[in-house]
């Protein structure tokens, strides 16, 4: 049976990972080689990694972080932030990354995610977007690490996405981030139902029941998370979180969740290596 | 490559398929020599050959059938020596035809790949089938030797195998549908999933794929 998949988000600004609150209050929580590592050693699903800077400082993510990264992890390894090019596509492949993530670019031209999914595969290609709710209700679709309205419904937006070829996408709730209250199940399950491809969760996990629910009623086939994760512990230490099996297996039932540990089997009696 | 005939020298692939780096990047770590395979002489002196690949079979195969890599896989795969292992869409690529693009694969064994197609559940089971499965596999397949029934294997792929070839056809997996996910026939082997992204048990499987062909 296909596990849910349950992937930490690293935010990375310049060297240093970030948790964000809402996409504004960003706090210094460590080295992202170390935080892979760790993450590594838990055996994890899959790894993001989101390099919050670039697209501000209008460059893609930062070549030597994701080599570093992927001399680290053993699992799928994704990397995203002001990617604009298939050059730069092509780029961290090469360091190391299985798949990227485009965002902003993707609502300036979406025929960019056309162009990477012909030229990479849409396995390659996951379409990332930061949702905002309106003040009076219109939730939209917004660029530039939540900065920038693009004005466009983030249902319609997943379809258009779906139809240029998107491998994946990732839906992350801007006024849940960082606030560990809950994913947005409403807005998750409205992109979910109407789309074919796997749909990530992100943006405001608190707790595996949290987890639990966004994929149950959210109809998300993986959860991402950040701020869940990471803690900024005394004098600058990150400390890394992440649920124990037993945990994940309680709410979600033992099928759903896979096995960290990797079950070797012990030579039999007679059987030479 | 090295002289030492103790380190293993692989030759992976490179027909401008998508991502090699965590293939060679995961053999590096068993401590093989790696190197990539553009053209049919370069996999000469291999004492293993992988072939990897994301992306598309049509293009996948127009590139093995230009460059000569795909007679030189066809003459390696039946002469049955050097062990040889297809990944995810190499492992396609083995078989006779894909519906990827209608197009003729290696021819190497018996059957043929279908798109998942769950248009009857709506939006609720996803394309592609991405994620950790397990490999439901009968005793005795050379590369799980070492790993217990039941662990999990990342997949990525809306394409799948239907094997025909029972002796060929080792070990299954479900998503919707059931499908052929491990081949094993003498040296030749086959994973739909990626080995090279399933953390330690896939290192264990590359582990054994390292060791068929040499003496055990």
């Amino acid at each position: 049976m296909n596990k849910v998949r349950v992937i930490p988000v690293l935010l990375l600004r310049d060297w240093g990972i970030e948790k964000s609150i809402r996409f504004r209050d960003h706090v210094y929580v460590g080295s992202p080689i170390n935080a892979a590592r760790v993450f590594n050693a838990a055996n994890v699903d899959e790894l993001f990694l989101l390099d919050i800077a670039a697209t501000p400082a209008n460059r893609g993510p930062k070549l030597e972080v994701v080599e570093q990264i992927a001399d680290e992890t053993r699992m799928p390894f994704t990397v995203g932030g002001g990617i604009r090019s298939l050059d730069t596509i092509r780029d961290l492949l090469r360091a190391g990354a299985d798949r990227v993530s485009i965002n902003s670019y993707a609502l300036e031209d979406p025929a960019f995610i056309h162009r990477a999914a012909e030229e990479f595969g849409s396995q390659c290609i996951v379409v990332s977007m930061d949702v905002r709710q309106g003040r009076w209700g219109k939730t939209q679709v917004c660029s530039q690490g939540g900065r920038k309205k693009s004005g466009r419904d983030p249902v319609a937006w997943a379809q258009e996405a779906v139809k240029q070829g998107a491998g994946e996408l990732l839906v992350n709730a801007i006024d849940r981030d960082g606030t560990m209250d809950g994913y947005d199940i409403e807005m998750t399950r409205a992109v979910a139902d109407a789309v074919p491809i796997p749909v990530i969760a992100c943006g405001g996990a608190g707790s595996v029941e949290h987890m639990r629910a966004v994929v149950d009623d959210g109809h998300a086939s993986a959860v991402a998370a950040g701020a869940f994760f990471l803690f900024y512990g005394a004098r600058r230490t990150v400390l890394i979180s992440y649920p124990e099996d037993e945990a994940l297996m309680a709410a979600f039932g033992p099928e759903r969740i896979r096995r960290k540990d990797a079950r070797i089997r012990p030579p039999e009696r007679g059987q030479g290596t | 490559m090295n002289n030492d005939p103790t380190i293993p020298r692989v030759a992976v692939v490179d027909y401008g398929s998508g991502n090699i780096e965590s293939v060679l990047r995961a053999f590096r770590r068993l401590k093989a020599d790696t190197e990539l395979a553009t053209r049919p002489r370069d996999l000469a002196s291999a004492s293993h050959i992988v072939l990897p690949g994301v992306g598309f079979f049509d293009k996948a195969i127009a590139r093995l059938e230009a460059t000569g890599l795909a007679d030189a896989l066809r003459e390696r795969a039946e002469a049955g020596a050097v062990p040889l292992l297809g990944i995810c869409l190499g492992f396609q690529l083995l078989f006779q035809h894909s519906a990827e693009g209608d197009a003729a694969g290696l021819g190497i064994l018996d059957g043929t790949c279908h798109r998942f197609d769950f248009s009857d559940e709506g939006t609720s089971r996803k394309i592609p089938h991405m994620g950790w499965n397990e490999v439901a596999a009968e005793p005795g397949v050379q590369l799980l030797a070492d790993i217990e029934p039941g662990t999990c294997f990342y997949f990525a792929h809306s394409y799948y195998v239907n094997c025909v070839d029972a002796t060929v056809a080792r070990g299954t997996t479900s998503y919707g549908d059931t499908f052929t996910s491990i081949v094993e026939r003498g040296n030749l082997f086959g994973t739909q999933f990626h080995p090279e992204k399933s953390h330690e048990s896939g290192q264990i499987l590359l582990r054994r794929f390292l060791a068929a062909g040499s003496t055990r």
